[in-house]
Protein backbone atom coordinates (compact mmCIF):
# COMPACT_ATOMS: atom_id res chain seq x y z
CA UNK A 1 0.00 0.00 0.00
CA UNK A 2 1.59 3.76 -0.86
CA UNK A 3 3.62 2.35 -2.64
CA UNK A 4 2.64 3.76 -6.24
CA UNK A 5 5.74 3.22 -9.09
CA UNK A 6 4.75 6.94 -10.75
CA UNK A 7 5.71 8.72 -7.31
CA UNK A 8 8.57 7.57 -5.02
CA UNK A 9 7.98 7.03 -1.32
CA UNK A 10 8.65 9.69 1.09
CA UNK A 11 10.37 6.96 2.91
CA UNK A 12 11.30 3.33 2.26
CA UNK A 13 12.89 1.07 4.60
CA UNK A 14 14.04 -1.82 2.42
CA UNK A 15 15.20 -5.17 4.35
CA UNK A 16 16.39 -2.93 7.33
CA UNK A 17 17.94 -5.19 10.21
CA UNK A 18 19.41 -3.68 13.25
CA UNK A 19 22.05 -5.56 15.70
CA UNK A 20 23.64 -3.92 18.76
CA UNK A 21 26.92 -5.55 20.03
CA UNK A 22 26.46 -6.54 23.49
CA UNK A 23 29.43 -5.63 25.85
CA UNK A 24 29.69 -9.47 26.37
CA UNK A 25 31.01 -9.92 22.86
CA UNK A 26 27.56 -11.38 21.44
CA UNK A 27 25.11 -9.46 19.55
CA UNK A 28 21.72 -8.71 19.36
CA UNK A 29 19.22 -8.65 17.15
CA UNK A 30 16.75 -5.94 17.93
CA UNK A 31 15.23 -5.61 14.49
CA UNK A 32 14.61 -8.60 11.75
CA UNK A 33 14.92 -7.72 8.15
CA UNK A 34 11.83 -4.72 7.48
CA UNK A 35 10.09 -3.19 4.72
CA UNK A 36 8.31 -0.31 5.50
CA UNK A 37 6.93 2.53 2.92
CA UNK A 38 5.23 5.52 3.57
CA UNK A 39 3.42 7.46 0.45
CA UNK A 40 3.67 11.27 0.39
CA UNK A 41 1.22 13.00 2.71
CA UNK A 42 0.51 9.45 4.35
CA UNK A 43 0.05 9.11 8.30
CA UNK A 44 1.46 5.88 9.04
CA UNK A 45 1.30 4.63 12.95
CA UNK A 46 3.94 2.02 14.25
CA UNK A 47 2.50 0.10 17.33
CA UNK A 48 3.84 -2.47 18.83
CA UNK A 49 5.18 -4.03 22.48
CA UNK A 50 7.80 -2.05 24.73
CA UNK A 51 11.31 -2.61 23.81
CA UNK A 52 10.32 -4.00 20.76
CA UNK A 53 12.43 -1.39 18.27
CA UNK A 54 10.17 0.58 16.88
CA UNK A 55 12.00 3.68 17.77
CA UNK A 56 15.10 2.11 16.32
CA UNK A 57 13.01 1.94 12.96
CA UNK A 58 12.09 5.43 13.28
CA UNK A 59 16.01 6.58 14.32
CA UNK A 60 16.88 4.60 10.57
CA UNK A 61 14.19 6.60 9.31
CA UNK A 62 15.92 10.00 10.65
CA UNK A 63 19.82 8.44 9.94
CA UNK A 64 20.42 9.11 13.78
CA UNK A 65 21.01 4.99 13.49
CA UNK A 66 22.41 3.09 10.49
CA UNK A 67 20.95 0.28 9.92
CA UNK A 68 22.93 -3.33 10.05
CA UNK A 69 21.56 -4.85 6.48
CA UNK A 70 19.16 -2.77 3.93
CA UNK A 71 18.97 0.68 3.24
CA UNK A 72 17.07 3.07 3.67
CA UNK A 73 14.98 5.49 0.89
CA UNK A 74 14.08 9.10 1.16
CA UNK A 75 12.07 10.00 -2.40
CA UNK A 76 13.73 7.62 -3.84
CA UNK A 77 17.58 8.10 -3.06
CA UNK A 78 19.36 6.23 -0.55
CA UNK A 79 19.82 8.03 2.62
CA UNK A 80 23.60 9.25 3.64
CA UNK A 81 23.68 10.80 7.06
CA UNK A 82 21.00 12.63 9.05
CA UNK A 83 17.58 12.53 6.86
CA UNK A 84 17.66 16.93 6.00
CA UNK A 85 13.73 16.27 4.25
CA UNK A 86 12.35 15.24 7.92
CA UNK A 87 11.41 16.74 11.40
CA UNK A 88 11.95 14.37 14.18
CA UNK A 89 9.83 14.98 17.01
CA UNK A 90 11.05 13.58 20.55
CA UNK A 91 9.37 11.98 23.17
CA UNK A 92 11.85 13.67 25.63
CA UNK A 93 12.34 17.07 26.31
CA UNK A 94 14.48 18.24 23.52
CA UNK A 95 14.28 22.20 23.47
CA UNK A 96 17.25 24.20 24.31
CA UNK A 97 16.89 24.92 28.07
CA UNK A 98 18.66 28.38 27.89
CA UNK A 99 16.70 29.59 25.01
CA UNK A 100 13.07 31.33 24.99
CA UNK A 101 10.21 29.41 23.21
CA UNK A 102 10.81 32.14 20.37
CA UNK A 103 14.45 31.62 19.96
CA UNK A 104 13.90 27.89 19.91
CA UNK A 105 11.71 27.91 16.75
CA UNK A 106 13.62 30.70 15.69
CA UNK A 107 17.06 29.13 15.66
CA UNK A 108 15.45 26.27 13.87
CA UNK A 109 15.80 28.20 10.43
CA UNK A 110 19.11 29.50 11.30
CA UNK A 111 21.00 26.48 9.29
CA UNK A 112 18.69 27.27 6.94
CA UNK A 113 20.55 30.76 6.36
CA UNK A 114 17.19 32.91 7.33
CA UNK A 115 18.55 36.11 8.66
CA UNK A 116 17.28 36.62 12.38
CA UNK A 117 14.48 39.58 12.36
CA UNK A 118 12.78 37.01 9.92
CA UNK A 119 13.48 34.15 11.30
CA UNK A 120 11.94 35.56 14.87
CA UNK A 121 9.20 36.85 12.60
CA UNK A 122 8.17 33.86 11.39
CA UNK A 123 8.62 31.85 14.75
CA UNK A 124 6.18 34.52 16.21
CA UNK A 125 3.73 33.30 13.60
CA UNK A 126 4.37 29.60 14.02
CA UNK A 127 4.16 29.84 18.31
CA UNK A 128 0.57 31.59 16.85
CA UNK A 129 -0.39 28.78 15.40
CA UNK A 130 0.38 26.26 17.93
CA UNK A 131 -1.81 28.41 20.44
CA UNK A 132 1.71 29.96 22.68
CA UNK A 133 1.64 33.43 21.03
CA UNK A 134 1.99 35.24 24.81
CA UNK A 135 4.27 32.60 25.65
CA UNK A 136 6.95 33.74 23.31
CA UNK A 137 9.32 34.97 25.98
CA UNK A 138 9.21 31.68 28.49
CA UNK A 139 12.08 29.56 29.12
CA UNK A 140 10.99 25.53 28.73
CA UNK A 141 11.01 25.31 32.32
CA UNK A 142 8.30 27.67 32.62
CA UNK A 143 6.13 25.76 30.29
CA UNK A 144 3.84 22.76 30.94
CA UNK A 145 4.52 19.35 29.50
CA UNK A 146 1.92 20.35 26.99
CA UNK A 147 3.40 23.43 26.03
CA UNK A 148 6.79 22.46 25.69
CA UNK A 149 5.48 20.17 23.04
CA UNK A 150 3.74 22.73 20.98
CA UNK A 151 7.17 24.66 21.11
CA UNK A 152 8.60 21.76 19.96
CA UNK A 153 6.01 21.14 16.95
CA UNK A 154 6.69 24.29 15.90
CA UNK A 155 10.34 24.15 16.02
CA UNK A 156 9.87 21.64 13.87
CA UNK A 157 7.05 22.15 10.97
CA UNK A 158 8.74 26.15 10.84
CA UNK A 159 11.71 24.36 8.65
CA UNK A 160 8.88 22.89 6.61
CA UNK A 161 10.07 19.00 6.13
CA UNK A 162 8.27 16.99 3.88
CA UNK A 163 8.27 14.10 6.17
CA UNK A 164 7.45 14.08 10.22
CA UNK A 165 8.75 11.63 12.13
CA UNK A 166 7.62 11.01 15.88
CA UNK A 167 8.62 8.82 18.70
CA UNK A 168 5.80 8.46 21.03
CA UNK A 169 5.42 12.15 21.40
CA UNK A 170 2.47 12.56 23.56
CA UNK A 171 3.67 9.71 25.62
CA UNK A 172 4.57 11.76 28.96
CA UNK A 173 1.50 14.09 28.93
CA UNK A 174 -1.75 13.19 30.55
CA UNK A 175 -5.15 11.59 28.91
CA UNK A 176 -6.57 15.06 27.90
CA UNK A 177 -3.62 16.88 26.79
CA UNK A 178 -2.72 14.18 24.45
CA UNK A 179 -6.35 14.93 22.61
CA UNK A 180 -5.73 18.23 22.67
CA UNK A 181 -2.17 17.59 20.56
CA UNK A 182 -3.41 14.85 18.79
CA UNK A 183 -6.04 17.50 16.94
CA UNK A 184 -3.88 19.97 16.56
CA UNK A 185 -1.33 17.38 15.33
CA UNK A 186 -4.41 16.53 12.75
CA UNK A 187 -5.37 20.57 12.32
CA UNK A 188 -1.86 21.26 11.35
CA UNK A 189 -1.41 18.14 9.23
CA UNK A 190 -4.08 18.79 7.44
CA UNK A 191 -2.89 21.90 5.84
CA UNK A 192 -0.60 20.57 4.08
CA UNK A 193 0.08 16.84 4.25
CA UNK A 194 3.11 15.51 5.12
CA UNK A 195 4.04 12.00 5.41
CA UNK A 196 3.98 10.88 9.01
CA UNK A 197 6.00 7.92 10.80
CA UNK A 198 4.26 8.27 14.13
CA UNK A 199 5.58 5.50 16.63
CA UNK A 200 3.09 4.94 19.76
CA UNK A 201 2.33 1.93 22.38
CA UNK A 202 -0.93 3.11 22.36
CA UNK A 203 -3.37 1.90 20.06
CA UNK A 204 -6.20 3.75 20.16
CA UNK A 205 -3.99 6.82 19.06
CA UNK A 206 -2.89 5.37 16.13
CA UNK A 207 -5.97 4.46 15.11
CA UNK A 208 -7.48 8.03 15.55
CA UNK A 209 -4.54 9.92 13.96
CA UNK A 210 -3.12 7.21 10.81
CA UNK A 211 -4.38 6.49 7.55
CA UNK A 212 -2.55 2.89 8.37
CA UNK A 213 -1.69 1.03 11.15
CA UNK A 214 1.70 -1.15 11.32
CA UNK A 215 1.78 -3.66 14.19
CA UNK A 216 5.50 -5.11 15.16
CA UNK A 217 5.63 -8.57 17.05
CA UNK A 218 7.93 -8.68 19.98
CA UNK A 219 11.56 -8.37 20.06
CA UNK A 220 14.34 -10.01 19.32
CA UNK A 221 14.43 -9.60 16.04
CA UNK A 222 10.76 -7.84 15.72
CA UNK A 223 9.12 -7.62 12.53
CA UNK A 224 6.06 -6.37 10.94
CA UNK A 225 3.44 -8.54 11.44
CA UNK A 226 0.51 -6.56 10.59
CA UNK A 227 -0.82 -3.97 8.14
CA UNK A 228 -4.40 -2.20 8.47
CA UNK A 229 -5.90 0.72 6.72
CA UNK A 230 -7.77 3.07 9.20
CA UNK A 231 -11.09 3.54 6.61
CA UNK A 232 -12.20 6.74 8.86
CA UNK A 233 -13.20 9.95 7.19
CA UNK A 234 -11.16 12.96 7.94
CA UNK A 235 -11.28 15.46 9.60
CA UNK A 236 -11.26 13.48 12.33
CA UNK A 237 -11.71 14.50 16.23
CA UNK A 238 -9.75 12.13 18.59
CA UNK A 239 -11.90 12.35 21.31
CA UNK A 240 -15.12 12.09 19.22
CA UNK A 241 -13.90 9.38 16.82
CA UNK A 242 -13.33 7.04 18.96
CA UNK A 243 -17.19 6.09 20.22
CA UNK A 244 -18.01 5.24 16.34
CA UNK A 245 -18.95 1.72 15.87
CA UNK A 246 -16.08 1.61 12.68
CA UNK A 247 -13.25 2.40 15.36
CA UNK A 248 -14.52 -0.22 17.52
CA UNK A 249 -14.25 -2.81 14.35
CA UNK A 250 -10.41 -1.58 13.23
CA UNK A 251 -9.36 -1.61 17.01
CA UNK A 252 -10.50 -5.13 17.60
CA UNK A 253 -9.04 -6.56 14.21
CA UNK A 254 -5.75 -4.98 15.15
CA UNK A 255 -5.55 -5.59 19.08
CA UNK A 256 -6.28 -9.43 18.29
CA UNK A 257 -2.82 -9.26 16.77
CA UNK A 258 -1.46 -6.77 18.76
CA UNK A 259 -2.58 -8.35 22.24
CA UNK A 260 -0.37 -11.75 21.66
CA UNK A 261 2.95 -9.34 21.36
CA UNK A 262 1.84 -7.44 23.91
CA UNK A 263 1.40 -10.70 26.36
CA UNK A 264 4.88 -12.51 25.05
CA UNK A 265 7.09 -9.74 25.42
CA UNK A 266 5.74 -9.00 28.75
CA UNK A 267 6.44 -12.73 29.45
CA UNK A 268 10.34 -12.01 28.50
CA UNK A 269 10.59 -9.08 30.29
CA UNK A 270 9.40 -11.43 33.30
CA UNK A 271 11.83 -14.15 32.39
CA UNK A 272 14.17 -11.84 31.99
CA UNK A 273 13.87 -10.07 35.21
CA UNK A 274 13.63 -12.91 37.46
CA UNK B 1 11.95 34.29 56.98
CA UNK B 2 10.97 38.27 55.97
CA UNK B 3 14.04 40.08 54.89
CA UNK B 4 14.43 41.99 57.55
CA UNK B 5 14.44 39.76 60.21
CA UNK B 6 17.37 37.47 58.58
CA UNK B 7 19.12 40.92 58.28
CA UNK B 8 18.73 41.98 61.78
CA UNK B 9 19.56 38.41 62.70
CA UNK B 10 22.94 38.39 60.81
CA UNK B 11 23.96 41.94 62.44
CA UNK B 12 23.11 40.52 65.70
CA UNK B 13 25.58 37.35 65.35
CA UNK B 14 27.79 40.23 64.48
CA UNK B 15 27.23 42.35 67.63
CA UNK B 16 27.46 39.10 69.91
CA UNK B 17 30.90 38.34 68.71
CA UNK B 18 32.08 41.57 68.49
CA UNK B 19 31.41 42.01 72.51
CA UNK B 20 32.51 39.03 73.22
CA UNK B 21 35.55 39.93 71.85
CA UNK B 22 36.02 43.59 73.23
CA UNK B 23 34.47 42.15 76.91
CA UNK B 24 37.50 40.03 76.78
CA UNK B 25 40.12 42.21 75.34
CA UNK B 26 39.31 45.22 76.72
CA UNK B 27 37.18 45.10 80.46
CA UNK B 28 39.36 44.17 82.91
CA UNK B 29 37.91 41.31 85.30
CA UNK B 30 39.60 41.58 88.44
CA UNK B 31 42.03 43.91 87.48
CA UNK B 32 43.03 41.43 84.76
CA UNK B 33 42.19 41.45 81.02
CA UNK B 34 41.01 37.80 79.90
CA UNK B 35 43.16 38.18 76.82
CA UNK B 36 46.07 40.42 76.06
CA UNK B 37 45.18 42.85 74.00
CA UNK B 38 48.93 42.46 72.31
CA UNK B 39 47.75 39.38 71.00
CA UNK B 40 44.19 39.37 70.13
CA UNK B 41 43.98 43.58 69.83
CA UNK B 42 40.19 44.93 70.33
CA UNK B 43 37.52 45.05 68.19
CA UNK B 44 37.42 49.28 68.55
CA UNK B 45 41.21 49.33 67.70
CA UNK B 46 40.67 47.02 64.33
CA UNK B 47 37.57 49.56 63.22
CA UNK B 48 39.82 52.91 64.56
CA UNK B 49 42.30 50.90 61.69
CA UNK B 50 40.30 50.07 59.00
CA UNK B 51 38.74 53.95 59.60
CA UNK B 52 42.33 55.13 58.88
CA UNK B 53 43.43 52.96 56.30
CA UNK B 54 40.45 54.76 54.27
CA UNK B 55 40.26 58.02 55.45
CA UNK B 56 44.22 58.85 54.45
CA UNK B 57 43.58 56.63 51.60
CA UNK B 58 46.61 54.23 51.52
CA UNK B 59 44.55 51.25 51.70
CA UNK B 60 43.55 52.00 48.23
CA UNK B 61 46.39 51.69 46.19
CA UNK B 62 46.46 47.87 47.88
CA UNK B 63 42.65 47.06 47.19
CA UNK B 64 43.12 47.99 43.33
CA UNK B 65 46.01 46.21 43.19
CA UNK B 66 45.08 43.10 44.70
CA UNK B 67 41.66 43.20 42.42
CA UNK B 68 43.61 43.60 39.41
CA UNK B 69 45.41 40.42 40.30
CA UNK B 70 42.20 38.77 41.20
CA UNK B 71 40.56 39.81 37.51
CA UNK B 72 43.26 39.05 35.17
CA UNK B 73 43.72 35.69 37.44
CA UNK B 74 40.19 34.81 36.94
CA UNK B 75 39.79 35.75 32.99
CA UNK B 76 43.16 34.16 32.07
CA UNK B 77 42.51 30.94 34.35
CA UNK B 78 38.71 30.77 33.06
CA UNK B 79 39.65 31.13 29.13
CA UNK B 80 42.54 28.42 29.59
CA UNK B 81 40.12 26.16 31.57
CA UNK B 82 37.38 26.71 28.85
CA UNK B 83 39.50 26.43 25.68
CA UNK B 84 41.30 23.33 27.02
CA UNK B 85 37.81 22.49 28.46
CA UNK B 86 36.66 22.52 25.07
CA UNK B 87 39.11 19.96 23.44
CA UNK B 88 39.41 17.36 25.86
CA UNK B 89 35.79 17.00 25.78
CA UNK B 90 35.15 16.89 22.13
CA UNK B 91 38.52 14.69 21.75
CA UNK B 92 38.85 11.32 23.30
CA UNK B 93 42.89 10.63 22.59
CA UNK B 94 43.65 14.24 23.76
CA UNK B 95 41.85 13.28 27.42
CA UNK B 96 42.72 10.14 27.51
CA UNK B 97 46.08 10.72 27.03
CA UNK B 98 46.39 13.68 29.00
CA UNK B 99 44.61 12.49 31.99
CA UNK B 100 46.98 11.35 34.84
CA UNK B 101 49.23 14.71 33.58
CA UNK B 102 46.04 16.81 34.63
CA UNK B 103 45.18 14.73 37.70
CA UNK B 104 48.84 15.42 38.68
CA UNK B 105 49.09 18.82 38.09
CA UNK B 106 45.85 19.60 40.16
CA UNK B 107 46.80 17.56 43.41
CA UNK B 108 50.24 19.80 43.61
CA UNK B 109 49.59 22.02 46.08
CA UNK B 110 49.71 25.48 44.11
CA UNK B 111 52.03 27.04 47.37
CA UNK B 112 54.78 25.13 46.55
CA UNK B 113 54.36 27.27 43.17
CA UNK B 114 54.77 30.59 44.69
CA UNK B 115 58.44 30.39 45.16
CA UNK B 116 59.14 29.33 41.66
CA UNK B 117 56.57 32.03 40.04
CA UNK B 118 58.45 34.61 41.74
CA UNK B 119 61.90 33.56 40.01
CA UNK B 120 59.83 33.35 36.57
CA UNK B 121 57.54 36.03 36.65
CA UNK B 122 59.50 38.57 39.53
CA UNK B 123 57.87 40.29 42.61
CA UNK B 124 55.10 41.89 40.53
CA UNK B 125 51.66 41.54 39.88
CA UNK B 126 52.62 38.44 37.43
CA UNK B 127 53.60 35.89 39.44
CA UNK B 128 50.47 36.16 41.64
CA UNK B 129 48.10 36.27 38.87
CA UNK B 130 50.03 32.85 37.66
CA UNK B 131 49.17 31.26 41.02
CA UNK B 132 45.59 32.75 40.74
CA UNK B 133 45.52 31.34 36.93
CA UNK B 134 46.96 27.69 38.76
CA UNK B 135 43.94 27.19 40.78
CA UNK B 136 40.95 29.03 38.25
CA UNK B 137 42.35 27.06 35.49
CA UNK B 138 41.16 23.24 36.98
CA UNK B 139 38.30 24.24 38.63
CA UNK B 140 36.54 26.07 35.03
CA UNK B 141 38.58 23.35 32.94
CA UNK B 142 36.94 20.34 34.99
CA UNK B 143 33.42 22.12 34.83
CA UNK B 144 33.60 22.75 31.11
CA UNK B 145 34.84 19.23 30.64
CA UNK B 146 31.75 18.01 32.10
CA UNK B 147 29.53 20.26 31.14
CA UNK B 148 30.05 19.30 27.11
CA UNK B 149 30.17 15.45 27.94
CA UNK B 150 27.12 15.59 29.70
CA UNK B 151 25.18 17.58 26.94
CA UNK B 152 21.54 16.31 27.03
CA UNK B 153 21.54 13.68 23.59
CA UNK B 154 18.61 14.05 22.99
CA UNK B 155 18.96 18.30 22.93
CA UNK B 156 21.79 17.10 21.01
CA UNK B 157 20.17 15.00 18.94
CA UNK B 158 17.60 17.25 18.35
CA UNK B 159 19.63 19.77 17.18
CA UNK B 160 21.16 17.84 14.54
CA UNK B 161 17.82 16.76 13.10
CA UNK B 162 17.69 20.94 12.73
CA UNK B 163 20.32 20.91 10.74
CA UNK B 164 23.10 22.38 12.90
CA UNK B 165 26.60 22.23 11.92
CA UNK B 166 29.04 21.75 14.09
CA UNK B 167 29.70 25.34 14.28
CA UNK B 168 26.14 25.92 15.10
CA UNK B 169 25.80 22.75 17.61
CA UNK B 170 28.76 24.85 19.41
CA UNK B 171 27.01 27.84 19.44
CA UNK B 172 23.63 27.26 20.53
CA UNK B 173 24.62 23.94 22.62
CA UNK B 174 27.85 23.06 23.70
CA UNK B 175 28.79 26.48 24.47
CA UNK B 176 25.19 26.99 26.64
CA UNK B 177 25.96 23.88 28.65
CA UNK B 178 29.35 24.36 29.23
CA UNK B 179 28.63 27.80 30.51
CA UNK B 180 26.28 27.04 33.03
CA UNK B 181 28.96 24.40 34.67
CA UNK B 182 31.62 27.69 34.38
CA UNK B 183 28.84 29.80 36.28
CA UNK B 184 28.06 27.15 38.97
CA UNK B 185 31.87 27.04 39.94
CA UNK B 186 31.57 30.85 39.69
CA UNK B 187 31.60 31.87 43.10
CA UNK B 188 34.15 29.18 44.09
CA UNK B 189 36.90 29.80 40.93
CA UNK B 190 36.48 33.98 41.72
CA UNK B 191 37.71 32.91 45.60
CA UNK B 192 40.23 30.87 44.43
CA UNK B 193 41.68 33.67 42.28
CA UNK B 194 41.34 36.53 45.33
CA UNK B 195 43.02 33.38 47.14
CA UNK B 196 45.82 33.36 44.67
CA UNK B 197 46.32 36.89 44.68
CA UNK B 198 46.47 37.17 48.21
CA UNK B 199 48.85 34.23 48.88
CA UNK B 200 51.45 35.41 46.28
CA UNK B 201 50.85 38.63 47.75
CA UNK B 202 51.85 37.13 51.36
CA UNK B 203 55.01 35.34 50.09
CA UNK B 204 56.49 38.52 48.36
CA UNK B 205 55.61 41.48 46.95
CA UNK B 206 55.64 45.39 47.75
CA UNK B 207 51.74 46.21 47.47
CA UNK B 208 48.32 43.97 47.92
CA UNK B 209 46.48 42.96 50.65
CA UNK B 210 48.40 40.00 51.20
CA UNK B 211 51.41 42.69 51.37
CA UNK B 212 49.67 44.77 54.15
CA UNK B 213 48.90 41.88 56.76
CA UNK B 214 52.28 40.25 56.17
CA UNK B 215 53.91 43.67 57.05
CA UNK B 216 51.72 43.98 59.88
CA UNK B 217 52.84 40.65 61.23
CA UNK B 218 56.46 41.04 60.66
CA UNK B 219 56.09 43.85 63.21
CA UNK B 220 54.06 42.67 65.71
CA UNK B 221 51.18 44.38 64.58
CA UNK B 222 48.18 43.02 65.40
CA UNK B 223 45.82 45.30 65.21
CA UNK B 224 46.88 45.59 61.76
CA UNK B 225 46.59 42.11 60.72
CA UNK B 226 43.03 41.84 62.24
CA UNK B 227 42.62 45.51 59.95
CA UNK B 228 43.58 43.94 56.54
CA UNK B 229 41.31 41.03 57.14
CA UNK B 230 38.55 42.91 57.87
CA UNK B 231 39.51 44.71 54.89
CA UNK B 232 39.85 41.69 52.80
CA UNK B 233 36.49 40.03 54.34
CA UNK B 234 34.73 43.38 53.10
CA UNK B 235 36.15 42.56 49.69
CA UNK B 236 34.95 38.94 49.28
CA UNK B 237 31.68 40.10 49.72
CA UNK B 238 31.59 42.64 47.33
CA UNK B 239 33.19 40.29 44.93
CA UNK B 240 30.63 37.52 45.90
CA UNK B 241 27.85 40.07 45.92
CA UNK B 242 28.92 41.17 42.08
CA UNK B 243 29.03 37.89 41.07
CA UNK B 244 26.19 37.02 42.20
CA UNK B 245 24.36 39.93 40.06
CA UNK B 246 26.12 38.54 37.01
CA UNK B 247 24.95 34.97 37.44
CA UNK B 248 21.25 35.92 37.91
CA UNK B 249 21.67 38.05 34.47
CA UNK B 250 22.93 35.06 32.34
CA UNK B 251 21.35 32.11 33.83
CA UNK B 252 17.90 33.32 33.93
CA UNK B 253 16.37 30.36 32.05
CA UNK B 254 17.59 27.64 34.68
CA UNK B 255 14.88 26.79 37.18
CA UNK B 256 14.87 28.40 40.12
CA UNK B 257 16.67 31.10 39.27
CA UNK B 258 14.61 33.68 39.19
CA UNK B 259 12.88 33.16 42.27
CA UNK B 260 16.14 34.91 43.68
CA UNK B 261 15.88 38.02 41.53
CA UNK B 262 11.97 38.34 41.81
CA UNK B 263 11.91 39.19 45.39
CA UNK B 264 14.14 41.88 45.47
Amino acid sequence: MGDNTSTPAAVALRAVSISFRLTDGGTYDAVAPTDLVVAPGEFVAIVGPTGCGKSTLLNVAAGLVLPSTGRTEVFGKPLAGLNGDSGYLFQQDALMPWKTAIDNVAVALEPKGVPRPAALERARAWLDRVGLRVFAERYPHMLSGGQKKRVALAQILIRDPTILLMDEPFGPLDAQTRQIMGNLLLDLWAQDRKAVLFVTHDLEEAIALADRVVVMSAGPAARIVGDYPVALERPRDIAEIRTEPRFHEIHKAIWAKLRGEVQKAYAQGEGRSA
Amino acid sequence: MNRWTLFALRVGVALVLLTAWHLLTAVPVGGKKLLDPFFFSTPIDVLARVWKDFYTGTIWRHLGITLLETVLAFVTGAVGGIVFGFVFARSAIVAAVFDPYIKAANALPRVVLAPIFMLWFGLGIWSKVALGFTLVFFIVFFNVYQGVREVSPTILANARMLGMNERQLLRHVYWPAALTWMFSSLHTSVGFALVGAVVGEYMGSSAGLGYKIHEAESVFDVTGVFAGMVVLAGFVIIIDMFVTAVENRLLVWRPGAQSTTAQG
